[in-house]
């Protein structure tokens, strides 16, 4: 009787945090004057299959999916291989000075990103940057929260696997890439699912280095979108699903590798 | 591939001592090193040394701490302030609630707990542009789905993000003046986050909740204690370090909060200012009217009072928490 209490406010609370997306969904379907004045309605009478053109159409979102990809595809693969550098260095190498550099990355996690928000503006300007993709994509190569969780990951790998590799003649960089690496595999898929999410769903930064229409990514494009075809809602909505769609997709697929842990890092117990 | 990886290994291989490793650590690191120097130190020491220059699109004449004090002395500012403070008591302590509530009864559960979890996840992961123009239609005042609800339910329709107002005036009928409280703007907004936010805070809260041993509250049963005693006195101190660990981060994110402000607002004006937070103060000033000085120096004291709050917190909660 008490379960089936939790059931109906859980299933309660699904509804109402996934309603926005079904309608979202459904809305993408239905014609303009059924978008605009059906009701509450959530079912287009008749699906509008030609919406998904005719947002295609509208505006070019072809270009901004690319723009969109290429970026979070070189920024997640620029961060796993970058955290996986540095997370084996700081975790299993013997260096003068690894400690007080460990914590000077660290540092860098206290900084609130508006307060380099301008100068990192300013410092793109003067190497002649904005409107380039290296732009939107060489500052967000490394960054510390990822170097600190593939650290982890490493101090979590027995020693044992590397004293019997290095017995058979393997070094650092070979046991780096064929050993070490898919080891801590769970890590990187949640390191690099979150590098993709961060990067794709990014809006201030690409909105203050971009102004060329070309190289706007999907979130900026799809404020412009608004601000022409605000009224058309059926389309609007139809643009939001494409946008939201690949997230989806990707979050399902690196689901059953995910590590639950770097995501309430920091917590003990 | 094996041979190339071979060869490096070889030539970083510098002999036997207790440093050996330096020359890979060197290459390892060197590209994180280099990126984090260049887009995180770097800034971080100009940012400072950018706020105390004035003029416009770039750095004119030194003014010392003139745009700090011309921040203190601006009404746009302290507006700015008190819209993030609205909004940052506004939605933390209710998301961490509803987290909690809905993480607590997925605890209770075994079946579709997973199927749930994922439900409660979506917002999150999505993008909050495309997410807030959902919300944009919703609350559309002509054609929006919710003055629809209300009209069919014979309420009157409202304004909803166009409306400048604060919500305690309009609940109260006329009795508080409309400048006093968050106004119906803000509070879209906060609703907006509290929907999109949760889902993080429900995960964070459900992996605290299973990393409790079961036994410890079996054991409690046992001695006769009843559910909401077994929550109060074992299951909330132990999950306390989630707990404080999630209104840390939730309250810096809080103050950070720009892309539901801007994609909710944008076009829309600002609400009579109402819907003008910190950042969107900063990103206004900075991008909009060119006061790089200026908006370095707002940017400059968000940060530190971002620090200050969090090291009060630290030790405010921090002692209470138990670590188990």
């Amino acid at each position: 009787m008490r379960k089936l209490l939790v059931y109906i406010l859980l299933s309660f609370g699904a509804v109402i945090t996934m309603w926005p997306f079904l309608w979202m969904l459904t809305t993408s379907f239905k014609t303009l004057p059924e978008a605009t004045h059906g009701g509450l309605t959530l079912l287009p009478s008749e699906w509008q299959w030609s919406n998904i053109r005719n947002t295609f159409e509208a505006a070019p979102f072809g270009r901004y999916f690319f723009n969109s990809f290429l970026v979070a595809g070189s920024v997640t693969c620029a961060v796993i291989i970058t955290s996986l550098m540095a997370g084996y260095a700081f975790a299993r190498l013997y260096f003068r000075g690894r400690e007080i550099l460990f914590i000077l990355v660290l540092t860098t996690m206290m900084v609130p990103f508006e307060v380099i928000l301008i100068p990192n503006f300013v410092l793109i300007g003067k190497l002649g940057w904005y409107n380039t993709y290296a732009a939107l994509i060489v500052p967000w190569c490394a960054n510390a929260f990822s170097i600190f969780l593939m650290r982890q990951a490493f101090l979590n790998v027995p020693q044992d696997y590397y004293d019997a590799a290095k017995v058979d003649g393997c070094g650092h960089l070979r046991y780096l890439v064929k050993i070490g690496a898919p080891l801590v595999k769970p890590m990187v898929v949640t390191i690099g699912l979150f590098a993709f999410l961060g990067s794709y769903n990014a809006l201030l930064w690409p909105l203050i280095v971009t102004t060329d229409e070309a190289m706007r990514v999907v979130q900026v494009g799809i404020m412009a979108f608004y601000g022409d075809a605000g009224t058309r809602v059926n389309l609007l909505m139809c643009a939001s699903t494409v946008v939201i769609l690949p997230t989806v997709i990707i979050y399902f697929l690196a689901q059953r590798y995910l590590v639950e842990s770097p995501l309430g890092a920091g917590i003990k117990g | 591939m094996d041979t190339l990886l071979a060869k490096l290994d070889d030539l970083f291989d510098s002999g036997a001592n207790r440093f050996r490793d330096a020359p890979i650590a060197f290459f390892l690191l060197l590209p994180s090193l280099t990126i984090l120097f260049m887009f995180a130190f770097l800034p971080m020491m100009y940012a400072f040394y950018m706020s105390l220059f004035g003029g416009k699109q770039g750095m004119g004449d030194f003014v010392g701490l003139g745009n700090y004090t011309d921040a203190f002395s601006s009404s746009a500012f302290w507006n700015s302030v008190l819209v993030t403070i609205y909004y940052v008591v506004g939605t933390v302590p209710i998301t961490l609630l509803i987290s909690f509530i809905v993480a607590y009864a997925l605890y209770r559960i075994a079946f579709a707990r997973g199927f749930f979890r994922t439900l409660y996840f979506l917002p999150y992961i999505t993008s909050t542009v495309a997410a807030a123009m959902v919300w944009r239609v919703f609350y559309n005042t002509q054609t929006g789905y919710i003055n629809a609800v209300l009209d069919k339910l014979g309420l009157p329709a409202q304004q909803w993000l166009l409306e400048p107002r604060g919500v305690l005036h309009l609940i109260t009928a006329g009795w508080i003046p409309h400048d006093i409280g968050p106004s119906l703007a803000l509070c879209c907004i906060m609703l907006f986050d509290i929907w999109q936010g949760s889902g993080f805070m429900i995960v964070i809260f459900l992996a605290g909740l299973s990393a409790i041993p079961r036994e410890l509250e079996e054991v409690a049963r046992i001695d006769g204690a009843r559910s909401h005693q077994v929550l109060r006195h074992i299951t909330l101190p132990l999950l306390s370090p989630t707990l404080f660990f999630l209104a840390i981060i939730g309250t810096i994110r809080a103050f950070q909060s720009f892309n539901s402000f801007y994609a909710l607002t944008q076009g829309g004006g600002r609400t009579l200012g109402t819907t003008e937070n910190l950042i969107l103060h900063i990103y206004a000033n900075f991008y909009e009217y060119g006061f790089w000085g200026y908006g370095t120096a707002v940017a400059t004291l968000l940060s530190l009072a971002i620090m200050l709050l969090t090291l009060i917190q630290w030790r405010l909660i921090g002692r209470r928490v138990h670590y188990g």
